[in-house]
């Protein structure tokens, strides 16, 4: 087991590596950075100071080293709009969006789980019915868009929900359940296709001979198996909250690293744009590995296939 | 009598189509779709990027003050909304399959090879795919929005980059089982090569699949790029895209709700067919293919 995660750990480090040296050559390749520092007037003199100073003269690989030397200390250097170091913005930001990230997990959680399961038992009933509306809607409907009408709708013509911005707790109900519901629809569909599975299998109806309760047979023997795919599944649904977040953050003007982003792209920012994409990168890798440390627990054979 | 007995493809139980009827509706919001982004040009009532400031805002024809001119009404520069939204369908239409082809190419070349050849190759490819799955699209494409600039190129790309890793793993799980099959040790003992078992029995036997995947991908890629262009990271304007269309509109909401409303239907409209399409196409085609 050490061994599993070891190995996955030096993985994402890798990934992660490659990742900054995207990023690296992408900074380089849209030109001289110094054309955007330095004053129209600046002569090949001032040119060549400049250099000097931000160490532009050194190779490549040191450039490169430094700069993820720097990154690594969290020094992402200064945002060109707010003119604060980025980690300050940084520390401002990431709090609030973990927090609504949180709120949107336990509402995709509370929804897909009771969903899945009860579509997957009751099959063919309304209930399975409405939960396959809930999923194709779910992975149909634009989430920027349903954000837009919902802040309209819910919160400027009926007013009962604050429209942005966070003061207290029904700040949350929209942008929460805007972000969990992307989640919900997929998670859903795997719950109820690992349960119509796990229902039909020798165990479970050993189970059922037994003489056990029919509420634990499906909450606690069906369900315990039914969940390995979706814990296999929850690295990618994890990267696609991340993603549907800064759309949401957006539209919520809700003071998260979303909403950074987004400001970052609008003013083309690029300090800001590489420290949020590079923070958003290790936590996903984190996630990630927990998710496969986690896995590999729970499922004995994923740590002996290797 | 016949001596020989020839194993006859009609004797093999056929396979029981869980399918249930072909979705109508779907294909035909689909078709509508593709018929109004192909004839763009000769639907669209005016020019969709002919600003016409005295006439902005106006309200679609059926609320008060809406004329025939602008059926659907016209946006904050004046610019008529249909004529926009007819556009932007060919845009972003393209944009998922241009995305969805490319990617599924590239997924299922990989997919191919690590199954083919298996071992250390299999493994080496399978952790750059996994790795590539667990990465947010939203993040290569701010980062190259930011650098090179957002354009429908870069779009592209930016999801391609990311997608084509779901295509090599199914792919690749797909040849896995079928390298364990006769037909294939009969092709190699007759002396086929890695490139006609791949070509001639390995693609075939994968086809269903992979009608199915791109079928249910193009409409997560219209979703991915209208959020793209939504958050000014995608197609730039002034090209009609669905996404930067809401994005214009969404100021504006309170008073002029269709600005923002019509793309977003628009785009609900046609990833739900695509979906209860992939649906139905995986049902009948490929039942076991477990969907994401």
């Amino acid at each position: 087991m050490i061994r599993f995660v070891v190995v996955r750990l030096l993985q994402s480090l890798v990934a992660l590596a490659i990742l900054t040296i995207v990023v690296f050559i992408l900074a380089r390749a849209t030109g001289d950075p110094l054309h955007m520092i330095l004053p129209m007037s600046a002569t090949e003199e001032d040119y060549a100071n400049a250099r000097a100073y931000l160490g532009l003269d050194k190779p490549y690989v040191h450039q490169y080293l430094s700069f993820v030397g720097k990154a690594v200390t969290g020094d992402f250097g200064n945002s060109i709009r707010a003119r604060k170091p980025v980690v300050e913005l940084l520390q401002e930001r990431l709090p609030n969006s973990l927090k609504l990230a949180l709120f949107a997990m336990i509402v995709s959680l509370g929804l897909a789980f009771p969903l899945g399961v009860m579509a997957a038992v009751k099959k063919d009933t309304a209930i399975d019915r409405i939960a396959q509306i809930v999923a194709v809607l779910g992975q149909s409907l634009p989430t920027f868009w349903v954000a837009i009408i919902l802040v309209e709708v819910v919160a400027g013509r009926l007013q009962w929900l604050p429209a942005g911005g966070i003061t207290g707790f029904s700040s949350y109900v929209l942008p929460g359940f805007t972000l969990g519901w992307f989640v919900v629809a997929g998670m859903m569909r795997l719950l109820r296709s690992g349960m119509l599975e796990v229902l039909d299998s020798e165990y479970v109806k050993l189970a059922r001979v037994k003489g056990v309760v029919e509420h634990r047979v499906i909450w606690l023997h069906a369900l315990k198996n039914a969940l390995i795919p979706v814990v296999t599944f929850a690295g990618i649904y994890f990267a696609i909250l991340v993603t549907t977040a800064i759309v949401v953050e957006t539209v919520f003007a809700w003071p998260g690293l979303g909403r950074l982003a987004y400001d970052g792209i609008t003013s083309r920012d690029f300090p800001v744009i590489q420290a949020v994409v590079l923070t958003t990168a290790a936590i996903v890798a984190a996630v990630n590995l927990c998710v496969d440390c986690l896995y590999a627990f729970i499922d004995p054979r994923i740590r002996y296939a290797r | 009598m016949s001596t020989i007995a020839v194993p006859e493809i009609a004797a093999q139980p056929i396979p029981e189509r869980r399918g249930r009827r072909l979705p109508y509706v779907s294909l035909a919001i689909v078709a509508t779709f593709v018929l109004a982004g192909v004839l763009a040009p000769l639907l669209s009532p005016s020019d969709p990027l002919e600003q016409a400031l005295r006439l902005k805002f106006r309200p679609p024809v059926w609320e008060e003050r809406g004329t025939w001119a602008n059926p659907l009404g016209t946006d904050r520069l004046g610019r008529d909304m249909l004529s926009r939204m007819l556009w932007g369908s060919r845009v972003s239409l393209a944009a998922g399959v241009l995305t969805v082809l490319l990617a599924s190419a590239f997924g299922a070349a990989v997919g191919l090879v690590a199954g083919y050849y298996g071992g250390r190759v299999d493994a080496a490819l399978m952790r750059v795919t996994d790795a590539t799955l667990s990465f947010p699209v939203i993040l290569l494409a701010l980062i190259l929005a930011v650098t090179v600039g957002p354009s429908f190129g870069n779009v592209v790309i930016a999801i391609a980059v990311i997608l084509w890793a779901r295509y090599a793993r199914v792919i690749r799980g797909q040849v896995l089982t079928l390298m364990e099959l006769d037909f294939i040790a009969q092709a190699r003992i007759a002396g086929a090569g890695a490139w006609r078992i791949i070509t001639r029995h390995l693609v075939p036997n994968t086809l269903n699949t992979l009608v199915v995947l791109v079928t249910l991908q193009i409409g997560y890629v219209i979703i991915v790029e209208a959020s793209l262009s939504f958050l000014g990271a995608g197609i730039p304007p002034p090209t009609p895209a669905w996404g930067s269309m809401i994005a214009e509109g969404r100021e504006f909401v309170t008073s002029a709700w269709w600005v923002s409303f019509f793309p977003g239907l628009a785009i609900l409209l046609v990833v739900l067919a695509f979906n209860l399409l992939g649906d139905w196409l995986r049902d009948t085609l490929d039942p076991k293919l477990r969907q994401l």
